[in-house]
This record gives structure tokens, sequence and C-alpha cells, in this order.
């Protein structure tokens, strides 16, 4: 549903996710820029911390319904939600509701964040109807499915279509792109043999693909990538995909030195 | 208590209070006697010509041979002349099905029959298919004297002959015919749906014709 | 149900060094993936037959108990006979007297993971019988002692020269200079081999893929014939099957079995769909003289009415299998369970124990391609984390993952003292990187072995934000 009112500015929470505040900044300077240029109000909530998702996966419905009230609470608020991973908005948006199946208030609150919860590039999209965005890259890449992204919230053509509007850039896809990197969250420390079994099937792909720089839209799957991708010594360079689409590629890719470029 | 007590009483325990409702019985009485149908594809709805040519292209499409003839008495002739072109010996088993029987196959002197079920050693059998079923290039046959179901397994190259316009579409249409030919609920020991001779992957993936049933399977469709 | 193995860890990392294994898995990778979507986009209706598929099986666990009762009368007035085994063991000593009724001494047997699940070759041999299995990976894996590591494709462990060197141990009629390299030839050895026992067998024991209670037919889809065969030649055929199977008429068996091969092998439908009913008619000239049907429950009557109910819709085609990443990984044997992959990581906990095989609910990174292809639409991940669920509930749960997430919690619920550590731990990690990259972290051993863990770029999102906001008020 492309955007019919584009006089009104859209007042927008980027709930930024803990792994990009904790590991990679840039990412959320990136997710303001491009929903600045798209003409939206950009507010990061203070209070924001986790979705919760580490608690619910491990089973500890308790924790992660009380982090979610919290995070409820928090965004209710806004016009919209964003978030720059597919994962984290599918929390929200798929499991928050799922959570409270119990308790009816509770319930009616998830599912009303839920409807105005987006993935970054699923919004742009999807809800703003971005048709491209003013970058350029220079440089083949390829681009990696992340599983939650892609089949809690159907995100695949979105982040394609924005890419193909990146001058300079020219994108190859890679073999068993549905097939998940074994990142999985505290999966890839409880099992970590066959994350990495799962994680070198993945670079193989990525190295065939050709492609010099490794696109995705979620920072935990990069972080796996990235790191098994230099630990078997290939120079493939990891970035996520806002950094791209926003023009702030310049800098250091996930897991590369700082060189010149120490401070933001 | 029996089990039977036992197990029906844990799954009428977790139904809940609802399990002696009225309603839940109705309902399934209701879609017990009236077997509703689902949702058919649309390639299994076709007309009549269409609906021969998917039933032939589904049958080649899983290794299958297939020819089509004018009348049955064509069908002994057809035969002889698969068996040789096969370079198998010019025996056959069948059963007493009276369409088979009454086939004129006086007129292939050389070709030896057999009435019966099949044994270990026969090498062809032929056998009729009360109908078929087109999406998926499917021939149901039932058990019985007429077309024992070991004829259907054992011998090495399957014959089955069918006529164009027992061809339905849908499995469902196939359900209908049983039922009016056996009467509604009522079933033969064994009704065989084949589609293509027998095969196995077991070995690395690989795809090969002959496991423990025939290694061909031709199909003669006969027009009239 | 009993675990093969308790150690799923050590097993899975066994498996990962088995070069052989390794080779053989390739194939489930390349081939079932593929083919199914072929088969999935050859048919426009594929996902609207999914929906109609699993609402048939809901409504007929919501009336599971008439449609048994049904199915039951149907059988009887056909000739044949029911037996309800509340457990394995009881399965276990019905078949073994029906067996001895028949004075039978060869057993033939059609694939059945329930056969499996109730570990019935064991206790037949035991008691002085010779089974053999005839389905062509069954018939390979019991001449290896194995169990079988997939349910549709029991041998997909197995690679050629294997088979080949199994034949050649066991065939002691085998002339040694029998060309056995073409898989054509292992094939016919087979087939000469176990045409024999086809014809010898008294009791023939095939599995159910349905039961339907309109005419109290069983249905059994094969490829290669041997479930026929099994249940033609012998004097008695025995089916065993669970609860779940039954569905009420034709028609839902028929919307069922369009899902089944093109989920389960991409084929349009199998070779093979036989239905019996019975035992063979006064009439008739072939078909066994005796009918039984095991009805097992062992566990899945406690799974109705449950968070686990949807389980109970599985039609064991192995799509979940096939399409997953951990699976891809370590294979079938690895589980520790006769239910391997997604399907078994919900299912083992329920028929095992949780305390038995929770470590495979753990065994997920929840990439959902399970659910994505399973033609009942279960929600395979759901279920595994209703299992972690239980497991953090009753204190099972390994206590530093437990500590580790209550922990994070704790932070991650007071956004100033987050911050705060969110702050602080950038500045370390940024401080512990060399060129960009963390190679060994103290605790997160798991990660850093085989990844270099990215630093971080220094300070938090929200410290640089703030920071700016200041800047531009």
């Amino acid at each position: 549903m492309p955007a019919s009112d584009k006089e009104s500015p859209r007042r927008v929470a980027l709930f930024v996710t803990c792994l990009v505040d904790l590991m990679r900044p840039v990412v959320g300077f990136a997710a303001v820029k491009l929903l600045g240029d798209a003409g939206c109000i950009v507010e990061v909530p203070g209070d924001q911390t986790c979705c919760g998702q580490p608690a619910w996966n491990s089973g500890d419905r308790a924790d992660a319904q009380a982090i979610a009230r919290k995070t409820i609470a928090l965004l209710e608020k806004y016009d919209h939600v964003v978030v720059p991973s597919g994962s984290c908005a599918g929390m929200i948006a798929r499991h928050y509701p799922e959570m409270f199946s119990n308790d009816l208030h509770w319930r009616g609150r998830a599912e009303r964040l839920a409807a105005k919860t987006h993935e970054l590039t699923s919004f742009l999209t999807d809800v703003l109807g971005v048709g491209t965005v003013e970058a350029a890259f220079d440089g083949a890449v390829t681009y990696h499915d992340s599983c939650a992204g892609l089949r809690e919230l159907g995100i695949r053509e979105q982040p394609r279509r924005l890419l193909a509007g990146v001058d300079g850039l020219s994108l190859t896809e890679l073999a068993d792109s549905e097939a998940c990197c074994g990142f999985g969250g505290t999966f890839c420390v409880k099992y970590p043999d066959i994350s990495t079994a799962i994680v070198d099937r993945k670079i193989g792909a990525v190295a065939a693909s050709g492609a010099d720089t490794l696109l995705a839209g979620d920072l935990g799957c990069l972080m796996n990538m990235a790191g098994r991708l230099s630990r078997e010594g290939h120079t493939v360079k990891v970035r996520h995909v806002a950094e791209v689409l926003a023009g702030m590629a310049g800098g250091p890719a996930i897991g590369e030195g700082a060189g010149k470029e120490g401070k933001q | 208590m029996t089990s039977r007590d036992t197990i029906l009483g844990a799954l009428r325990r977790a139904i809940g209070p609802a399990a002696n409702d009225a309603a839940r019985r109705k309902a399934v009485q209701t879609r017990l006697s009236e077997h509703p149908r689902g949702l058919i594809p649309a390639r299994g709805q076709l007309p009549a010509d269409e609906r021969i040519a998917l039933f032939r292209k589904m049958l080649e499409d899983v290794s299958a041979s297939v020819e089509t003839v004018k009348a049955e008495s064509e069908i002994p002739a057809a035969v002889a002349g698969w068996l040789r072109r096969r370079n198998a010996p010019q025996s056959l088993v069948h059963g007493a099905d009276p369409h088979i029987r009454d086939m004129p196959w006086q007129d292939e002197a050389e070709l030896k029959r057999r009435e019966g079920k099949a044994a270990g050693d026969d090498v062809t059998g032929l056998s009729r298919a009360v109908c078929g079923v087109a999406e998926t290039g499917t021939l149901m046959l039932l058990s019985g004297p007429d077309n024992p179901s070991t004829i259907n397994f054992l011998p090495e190259n399957h014959i089955i002959v069918i006529s164009a316009a027992d061809i339905e579409g849908d499995y469902e249409s196939a359900w209908d015919r049983l039922r009016a030919i056996k009467g509604d609920g009522i079933m033969p020991r064994t009704v065989n749906l084949v589609t293509g001779p027998s095969r196995s992957a077991d070995i690395e993936q690989t795809l090969l014709l002959g496991a423990h049933g025939p290694r061909a399977l031709h199909v003669i469709i006969v027009e009239d | 149900m009993k675990m093969h193995s308790a150690d799923f860890s050590a097993d899975a990392r066994a498996a990962l060094a088995d070069r052989q294994l390794q080779r053989a898995l390739g194939n489930v990778q390349r081939g079932f993936v593929e083919k199914r979507r072929k088969a999935r986009d050859k048919l426009p209706e594929f996902d609207a037959l999914r929906d109609s598929a699993k609402a048939i099986k809901d409504h007929t666990l919501a009336h599971l108990d008439l449609y048994l009762e049904t199915y039951e009368t149907r059988v009887k007035e056909s000739g044949g006979h029911v037996h309800w085994a509340a457990d394995e063991a009881e399965a276990r000593d019905i078949v073994l007297d029906i067996c001895r009724n028949a004075g039978a001494q060869t057993v033939t047997k059609g694939k059945s993971m329930i056969s499996e699940e109730i570990a019935l070759n064991p206790f037949l041999e035991t008691n002085g019988l010779t089974v053999v299995e005839t389905d062509l990976g069954e018939y390979i894996i019991q001449l290896r002692g194995e169990h079988p590591s997939h349910i549709i494709a029991p041998a997909v462990h197995v690679n050629r020269d294997e088979v080949e060197a199994d034949f050649r141990r066991h065939h002691d009629f085998l002339p040694a200079s029998r060309n056995l390299e073409a898989p054509e030839s292992l094939l016919s050895e087979a087939r000469g081999v176990l045409r024999e026992k086809f014809l010898a067998a008294d009791v023939g024991i095939t599995g159910a893929n349905f039961l339907i209670a309109e005419t109290g037919s069983s249905i059994i889809v094969t490829n290669e014939g041997n479930g026929d065969l099994t249940q033609l030649l012998p004097r008695v055929h025995i089916v065993l099957a669970s609860l779940e199977k039954v569905v009420p008429t034709l028609e839902d068996a028929s919307q069922i079995l369009r899902l089944l091969a093109r989920s389960a092998s991409g084929q349009e439908f199998s070779v093979y769909t036989t239905l019996s009913t019975g035992p063979r008619r006064p009439e008739d000239p072939d078909g066994p003289a005796e009918y039984h049907v095991v009805l097992l429950d062992n566990g899945r009557s406690k799974m109705l009415g449950t968070e686990f109910q949807d389980m109970l819709r599985c039609i064991r085609c192995g799509a979940c299998l096939n399409h997953c990443p951990v699976y891809h990984a370590i294979g079938g044997h690895a589980y520790g369970s006769v239910y391997p992959g997604p399907m078994g990581a919900v299912l083992s906990p329920a028929l095992a124990g949780v305390d038995k095989a929770g470590a495979l609910p753990n065994a997920s990174t929840f990439c959902g391609r399970c659910e994505e292809v399973c033609p009942m639409r279960i929600p395979l991940p759901k279920m595994m984390r209703q299992w972690r669920e239980r497991e953090f509930a009753q204190n099972m749960s390994p206590p530093t993952q437990r500590y580790g997430i209550r922990l994070w919690a704790f932070f991650a619920r007071r956004p100033a003292l987050y911050r705060l550590m969110a702050g602080a731990a950038a500045s370390l990690l940024r401080m512990m990187g060399r060129n960009g990259r963390i190679a060994s972290l103290p605790l997160g051993g798991g990660w850093t072995a085989t990844r270099d863990f990215p630093a971080p770029q220094g300070r938090t999102f929200q410290e640089m934000w703030r920071a700016r906001g200041k800047k531009v008020a």
C-alpha cells in the first residue's frame, strides 16, 4: 500500500535493535537517513533495549513477556515502528501477539503494535512507496535473505528493488538463497559445530557468487557470516543493506579494521 | 478395562465436556454419508479429449508406454506386437475378466495364455482397469477373480487395458465409479492405484525402474 | 519410545566428521528440495490443497474417538480384526500372538515407522521369527544393523559402494566375480533375493499412510511394490497404524494424497497407492486369509487437546527433514530418535519424554523452512519453542544458559542500566578487537572457536544519537 498522503509527515519510531546499538551504530544512522529522506520524522525512543527474542526462544516466557510489555508501552504511541532487522521486527509483529494469547488486554495492545511494526526495507517500499534511493556503490554484491524476514514477514523483493536503484551496484544471487546461515540466535553458541557446518555452506555459496560484498538485513546473520568469512581468509566484505542504501558504506565493513575511520 | 476403553476414554477426556454432544456424532455421520469433495485441481476437470491426452502424457512422464487401439478386438495383436518389440516371450497370465477372455486371442496363435493369479515365474501379466485418473496418469484395478492383484506385481511386465470412456479426470470421480460398481461403502479386498512401473531411489537417490514390481508398464487405451 | 542415544551434541559432532555420511547428505540437499519445488510449481492449487488438508485433519482430530469407532466397525464388517494397543509393549505382544497363531516362521515387512517406534524387529527375532525388511532402503539398513536415518529414505546416509560391500558380505551365494558397479545391478540383486523371501513368508506386516473410517480400509503408498507383495502373498496381513492415521472418507484421503508424494519425493503421485479392506473374499484367487490392524496410541492421546495437538496432523512425508539445515548438516542418526529432523524434534519429546529428547527441539535455528514446506501446515518451530518452555519451566535447560538469559532479561527490563552496560560492553569489545575482529572471546568460545567475532564500532548507537541530538539542539 503506497503512501497516498505524502504531505503529512509520519512520526516513526526507530527500534534500533540491541545488536545494532551495541555492534554497528552506522546501521541505525543509515536507517534514520533513509527514513528522513522518505519524509518521515524519526524518533529514537530512549528507553528501548532488546525485543526479548533471546528469552522467548529459550523458553523463558515470563521474562519475554516482561520485556514485551515494556517495549509495547514504549512504542505504541507512534504511527509506525521501523526496525532494521527482519528477526526483531518479526518478534514484535508475529510473536508478541502470540505471547499474550491468554491475556486479552495485552494481546490487544500487542496486536495493535504488531500491525504498525515494519522491517526497514519493507516499510520504505511497501508502506512509503519508495522506488529508488539516492545512493551509489561501486561493487558486485550478493544478498542473503535472513530467515525471519523472509518467512515471517515475506521480505524478499523489497531490498532487491531498492538495491536495483543504487548507482554502480550489480547484484548476483546466491545459490540456495533460502537456506539458513546457521546463526539461529543462541543456537550458534549452543551447537557451534552444527552452526559452523551450516555457515560453511553459506560462505561457499557467497564465494561461488563472485561478489565482493555480501549484504543482508539482519546483523546477527551478518556477524555470523562475517566472522566465518574472515576466519577462513575470505576477503568478501560484509555490510547491512541499509548502509549501502543510505550511501553510508564508506567506513570499515563488519569485522574490518577501523583504519582511517575510528570515530563516527 | 481394555486398551480400547482406555484409549477412547483418553481421547474423550482430551476433547472435553463436548465429547458426548449429539452434534459431534451428527457431524461425523453427515461427513461419512455425504463424503463431500474437497478442492479438485483444474487439471482434473478437463473435457474428454484433453483429459485423455493428459492421462497419456502423465503416464509417459512416469516411464509407462501407452498405445491406442480402435476396439477391444485389436488388443491381442497389440499385446503380441508389444511383447515382440520388447523381446519378451509370447506368454501371458490374466484373470477371468470377460472383456479379456472374449478377445480374439485365436488370431495370435503363438501367444500362450494362462488364466488365474500370477506366480513368481510369470513374465507378463494382463489386467483391465475399471477406470483411470487423468490428473496423475493413474489406473484403478480391483482385486477378485477377474483381475487378481498378484498380476499387478509379480510379473516383469504389466499390460493394462482401459477403455477411453473410463478415463476420469480426478480421484473423486474414480471413487464414485467404485461406489457404483460395489455399492456405497463396500470395497473389494484390494484397490490398486497404479501410476507407472515399479521404481526405487533408495541407492544414492538415483531413480531405477523395476524394484519389486513390474519393470515395464504398458497401457492400451481402447477408443470405442 | 526409546531414544537410541542420549548425547545429541557428541553424535552431531561425530556426524559432522563422518566423510561418507557427509557425501551421502549432499544427495538430500540437492535432490529433494529441487524435486519438491518442481512438483509444487506444476500444481497451481498446491497451497490451497494444504489448507484443505489441514482442515480435514483438524476436523478428524476433533472427532477422533468417533472416527476410530466407525473405522473399527467397518474393518470388522469386512472380516478383519482391530487390536487396540495402549503402548508399544502391548503392540509387540499383539503382533507376536498373531504370528504364533498363524504358526509363522518368516515375516516380511513393508516400510513402517511404527514398527521402528515400537522396536518390533528385535522383539520378533528374539522370539524365534525370521524378519525380512523388503523396502530396498530398509533391507540395506537391516543388513547393516542400523536404524533408518530418514523417515521416507531410510538408507539415505549410505553410499553405493557401501551397499555393494553389504550385499557381498551377506549374500554368501553371490559370486565374487559378479560386477555390481552399476546401481541397477544392486537393485537386481536385491530383487532376486527378496523375491524368494516374499514367496516364502507366512505373515506380511505393513504400515499405513491412512485409515479410512468410511470403508474400513488401510492405505499404503510405495514406489517399489514391496508393500503390495508383502500383503498379497502371505496368509496373514498385519497393519501397524497409529491413531491419528484415520481420515473420514476416500475424498478426504484424496486431498491429502495430492500433497503427500509431491512433498515427499517430488513425484506427482506414488507408483502404488493401495487400499486394503479385510481379508480376501471367498471368490478371490489371491490375497491374505487374515487381516489384522494394530491401532497404536503410545502417547498420542496425551497430545490431543494440548499445545502439541497440531503435530498429529503429520503425514510423515519427510519434507521438513529435506529442507532442514540441521538435518542437512548431521543427517538423521545423530538425533538419536526414530523420528529425526524438525518433525522428530517435536514428536520425540512427546513419545520419549522431554527429559530424554530435550536436546532435539533445541537443535534448531528456527529458520522456519520446515513450516514453510509442511503440507499439513504444522507450526513446527512454534512447537519446538513450546518444548523449550516446558524445559525452562521445569528447570531442565542447562543452568549457564538459563542464568545467562535471565541476566540478559534483567538488564533488558531496566533501560538506564542497560544503556550503561551496553556502552561499557561496546568500548570493552572494541578494545579487544584486532583489525576489527576478536579471535577469542572469554565465555564466547562457542563462537570464536570457528569464527571471528566482529568488533563493535566503539560507542553504542544510543550514545552517539544522544550526543548528536545535543549538538543539533
